[in-house]
């Protein structure tokens, strides 16, 4: 099994990211469970949603508390949520901002993790180029099946088109792409390095 | 030969029911096949006004529907006196749920009925809702506002006795000032019911702005049947407040309840008027005005304002609210 | 159909494929996003004839329902929590009348304090209500039992609450197998009420009834209810042939065959009970589990059956009989009379406290060395508890204990679980 934790705030589609998630796990013929943290949040909140993966049916039902994943949608939560708790040494770990992990401070907290899953993305940039809007979401989520190949990105493409209609729908499916081609880009670039 | 012609009018005597009129004018209660929804036999006191306004009324709402209606009850005198299993005296489909939801229960039986037209039920069938003051203006008061606001299809009656007489005569929202009730005692330096509260439901409904609003009382049972005919014209939540004394309650003689509701009218303590979709269309006028004292008088709920030393500004101050209700509805008008 | 879907979505789909004929609601969370479902459906006319109607409170919900239902229309809501008390006097009203009304409650806590989140006590204040309760362990199952409940609420005419647990099940987006419309027309057949208010036959109903018949009347409902016992295999029973999957029924047991502890739940925890309990069979402890599906009527004698071999009985429930304990245990108990089977009653879970697999390990261990209390609160920080009643002791205005003890806790928003 395989378990997600998407840390974002209220607004920038933390749930509907877990959402679909579940939805491209499902569209590849596995099990997949999406919940939200059950919060009454308001817009700005610090919100977490969470995904788990498998090839048989899943039955827990507690939060998860160690993750294989985390997607961190807003940066400043860094500072305010202990978004790291309990993510397994190999974890992966995908960030929203265009700084390296470096820039954000997280450098000890990084070190003796694997590189390679370790990645920042500019989605709220990308989201605002292809959608106009700043949910940094999907492309998180292109991003996530960049670093992490548990997901096609024609399946993430697919959640989107289950999710959303129309210029929101297309918008969506560009910035997905770019986000899933910058990463794929720096991993190359990793392993060249 | 020559004949007379035979005059037809009322005699004066404010004589409902008269035979001599032309068909299409009687009672519906003149007529042999009158439909009896309350039938006879049931447990009303003896000069309850209640019973006789329900009687009045759902029999004239069977009438405008040829028989095609059910009936939601609240919880109350008009519930208890009518039917202990297994001797119901509905004559029609007739449902009590609880005391304070009759207005939502209608609302559901219209719905029901809207479906089942969809589904190809040819009846009309129509919902008449009612229950006293108590579940109609306080514990009932919030199904009866989104009944009215979502203007479901349901005419609904309250009979306003001014308390919750069923329970042993306690103070309702419609209880007026001055009356006693066992809950606004007739001690202490103001007696009876506080003024300055309670709410007249007819005006809150009317701020629903729904099709039709009206009040009457079982003084003029002709005028009250005339009103539930009217009311049955109108798709949509409307509502009929009816006055009528309760001899118990109010410490009348059980062969006096006509009169004393003729004096709520004639005193302009109650307003008769229709009003629709938020506006008052018309008023049943104050025959020969009279003071609020002849009203009060009878009634033994009002006693402590006529002992040793009478009450006198007590009095002032409710022939205050009777005058008030007569600018404010214009009942002098047309005399 | 496999979908990817919201466990309310799921509920609401189903429901439609019943064909209700009125649907009323009223906005509580965790239950709204159901009747919104069902509410855009009816709008749009993909679910028609139906009448949708927003009412102003969960009592005029069920009110509403009461009057539908009596004029012999197929009838649905949806409540939780405070909703399902401010309804209280109408369930009781709707059950006594004898009205097969549906009605999904997506458990959440009562208040004060005020919270949003899972437990069971919402549906169980009810358990003496007169309605039957099913309890649904995951949202395929949910989506079943509201298919079912329409055709034992209405052979029955007994009104249903079809429970599952708010968030955790109504919020999950999971794998369900939708069926076809053709297969729920198969199963459920047109509604037949065996009382209605229609003026071809006119009839009184919620009549007052004395002294003379009132018992007679309550035994009816009683009976009736304990008749369900019987259709409900059968129903399952027909509803596997129709649709090709177990669902509904009494009780399920897992691994309990020779179990010396058989931990006993209701709803969602189940799965995380099951996963569990695989580890510690791993391990070799003998360990199995009783999900219990129909909570009212209460089946007795499935329940003795399922757990007379067991040397002891965890019932973890996520409510609580304040001033005794716990809720199903106490059921359960009355199942096992003259027994020597030792009950734990385990609390956990109130107010959506996460149970976790590792308290339950934790837990499961202790209690197979007869090393819990009777009466156990899973995770309960018994610190905080002790510190505010010291503080109430030494101060006379203590002020809102809630707060105090959250002070005491510190920020919890940063905390997952």
């Amino acid at each position: 099994m395989f378990q997600v934790r998407i840390h974002g705030r209220g607004g920038q589609g933390v749930v509907t990211a877990a959402e679909m998630l579940s939805i491209a796990a499902f569209d590849e013929g596995r099990h997949a469970q999406a919940f939200p943290s059950f919060g009454s949040e308001r817009t700005g909140a610090p919100v977490v949603a969470f995904c788990r993966i498998a090839d048989k049916e899943i039955r827990l039902r507690e939060p998860i508390m160690e993750p294989d994943a985390l997607i961190i949608q807003d940066p400043t939560l860094l500072h305010q949520v202990d978004v790291f708790s309990g993510l397994k040494p190999d974890g992966y770990i995908l960030i929203n901002t265009s700084k390296t992990f470096a820039e954000l401070g997280l450098a000890d907290l990084v070190r003796g993790r694997p590189a390679e899953r370790l990645c920042t993305v500019p989605a709220t940039e990308i989201a605002l180029r292809c959608v106009g809007r700043p949910v940094p979401n999907v492309p998180l989520l292109a991003g996530f099946a960049a670093i992490s190949g548990i997901l096609k990105l024609d399946s993430v493409t697919k959640a989107i088109e289950d999710k959303f209609s129309g210029k929101v729908a297309a918008g969506n499916v560009a910035a997905a792409t770019e986000a899933y081609n910058t990463v794929r880009k720096a991993l190359e670039e990793m392993a060249h390095a | 030969m020559s004949f007379q012609p035979v005059k037809f009018y009322q005699t004066g005597t404010f004589t409902v029911g008269n035979r001599l009129l032309p068909p299409e004018q009687r009672s519906v209660q003149s007529q042999e096949k009158r439909y009896n929804s309350i039938n006879s036999g049931h447990r009303a006191c003896q000069g309850c006004g209640e019973a006789l306004g329900a009687r009045y009324a759902i029999d004239a709402a069977m009438e405008a529907t040829n028989g095609r209606l059910i009936c939601a009850n609240a919880t109350g005198c008009l519930e208890v006196f009518s039917t202990p299993y297994p001797e119901t005296s509905w004559q029609m489909p007739w449902i009590h749920s609880v005391f304070g939801n009759t207005a939502a229960v209608a609302t559901g039986i219209a719905a029901a009925l809207k479906v089942k037209r969809q589904q190809g039920e040819r009846r009309n069938i129509r919902v008449v809702a009612q229950g006293g003051d108590g579940g109609t203006t306080d514990i009932g008061f919030g199904c009866l506002s989104g009944m009215f606001e979502r203007n479901d299809d349901v005419l609904y009656i309250c009979y306003d006795n001014g308390g919750y007489m069923n329970t042993g005569i306690q103070r309702s929202s419609a209880t007026p000032p001055a009356a006693r009730t066992a809950t606004t005692m007739a001690v202490g330096p103001e007696p009876g019911n506080v003024f300055g509260q309670g709410k007249f439901l007819p005006a809150i409904a009317m701020a629903h702005e729904i099709p039709y609003v009206a009040t009457a009382t079982v003084a003029d049972l002709r005028d009250l049947e005339a009103k539930v005919r009217r009311a049955m014209e109108f798709q949509g939540a409307r509502y009929i407040h009816i006055l009528v004394p309760c001899p118990l309650g109010w410490g009348t003689a059980s062969h006096d309840t006509i009169r004393i509701a003729r004096l709520a009218k004639e005193t302009g303590v109650f307003p008769v008027f229709e009003a629709e979709h938020g506006e008052v269309k018309s008023v049943l006028a104050i025959r020969r005005q009279l003071p609020v004292e002849e009203y009060l008088r009878p009634q033994k709920r009002y006693a402590h304002l006529f002992g040793k030393t009478p009450q006198v500004e007590v009095i002032a101050r409710l022939q205050a609210l009777a005058d008030r209700n007569i600018r404010k509805y214009g009942l002098l008008e047309g005399n | 159909m496999l979908k990817q879907m919201e466990g309310s979505r799921a509920v609401a789909e189903a429901v439609a494929l019943c064909r209700p004929e009125v649907v009323c609601a009223y906005p509580i969370s965790p239950q709204t996003h159901i009747v919104e479902a069902v509410g855009e459906m009816v709008k749009d006319g993909s679910l028609s004839p139906c009448e949708f109607i927003n009412v102003e409170s969960e009592f005029a919900a069920m009110s509403v329902a009461i009057g539908s239902s009596a004029t012999g229309a197929r009838t649905y809501t949806a409540t939780a929590s405070q909703g399902l008390l401010f309804m209280a006097e109408a369930v009781y009203n709707a059950s006594g009348l004898g009205l097969p009304i549906v009605m999904t409650v997506a458990n959440r806590a009562i208040g004060a304090p005020i919270n949003i989140w899972n437990d069971h006590s919402d549906a169980l204040s009810q358990r003496d209500s007169g309605w039957l309760q099913i309890f649904a362990e995951t949202n395929q199952e949910a989506l079943d039992l509201h298919i079912q409940a329409f055709r034992l609420a209405e052979e029955l005419s007994l009104p249903i609450m079809v429970c599952m647990d708010g968030f955790i099940l109504t919020h999950a987006y999971e794998r369900v197998d939708m069926p076809t419309q053709e297969q729920v027309d198969a199963y459920l057949p047109k509604y037949e009420p065996r009382q209605v208010l229609d003026p071809a036959d006119p009839v009184s109903i919620g009549a007052m009834v004395g002294p003379e018949a009132f018992m007679e009347v309550r035994y009816l409902a009683h009976a009736k209810q304990m008749e369900a016992l019987k259709l409900i295999p059968a129903y399952a029973a027909e509803f596997k042939a129709v649709f090709g999957r177990d669902s509904g029924g009494l009780v399920h047991t897992y691994k309990a065959d020779d179990a010396d502890t058989i931990v006993v739940a209701m709803g969602s925890v189940l799965g995380t009970i099951k996963d569990v309990v695989d580890e510690m069979r791993e391990a070799g402890h003998k360990i199995g589990v009783l999900g219990i599906t129909l909570f009212r009527p209460f089946p007795i004698t499935q329940v003795r059956a399922a757990l007379q071999g067991a040397k002891r009985v965890v019932v973890l429930e996520k409510s609580m009989a304040i001033g005794l304990g716990g809720i199903l245990a106490v059921n359960v108990r009355m199942a096992l009379s003259a027994l020597p089977i030792d009950v734990y009653t385990v609390v956990a879970g109130l107010g959506g406290r996460a149970i976790t697999m590792r308290s339950l390990h934790a837990l499961f261990r202790k209690a197979e060395k007869d090393d819990i209390d009777p009466i156990t609160f899973l995770d309960l920080n018994r610190a905080v508890v002790d510190k505010q009643l010291e503080r109430e002791r030494a101060t006379r205005r203590s002020g809102p204990a809630a707060e105090a003890i959250l002070r005491d806790i510190g920020v919890v928003a940063a905390k997952l679980a």
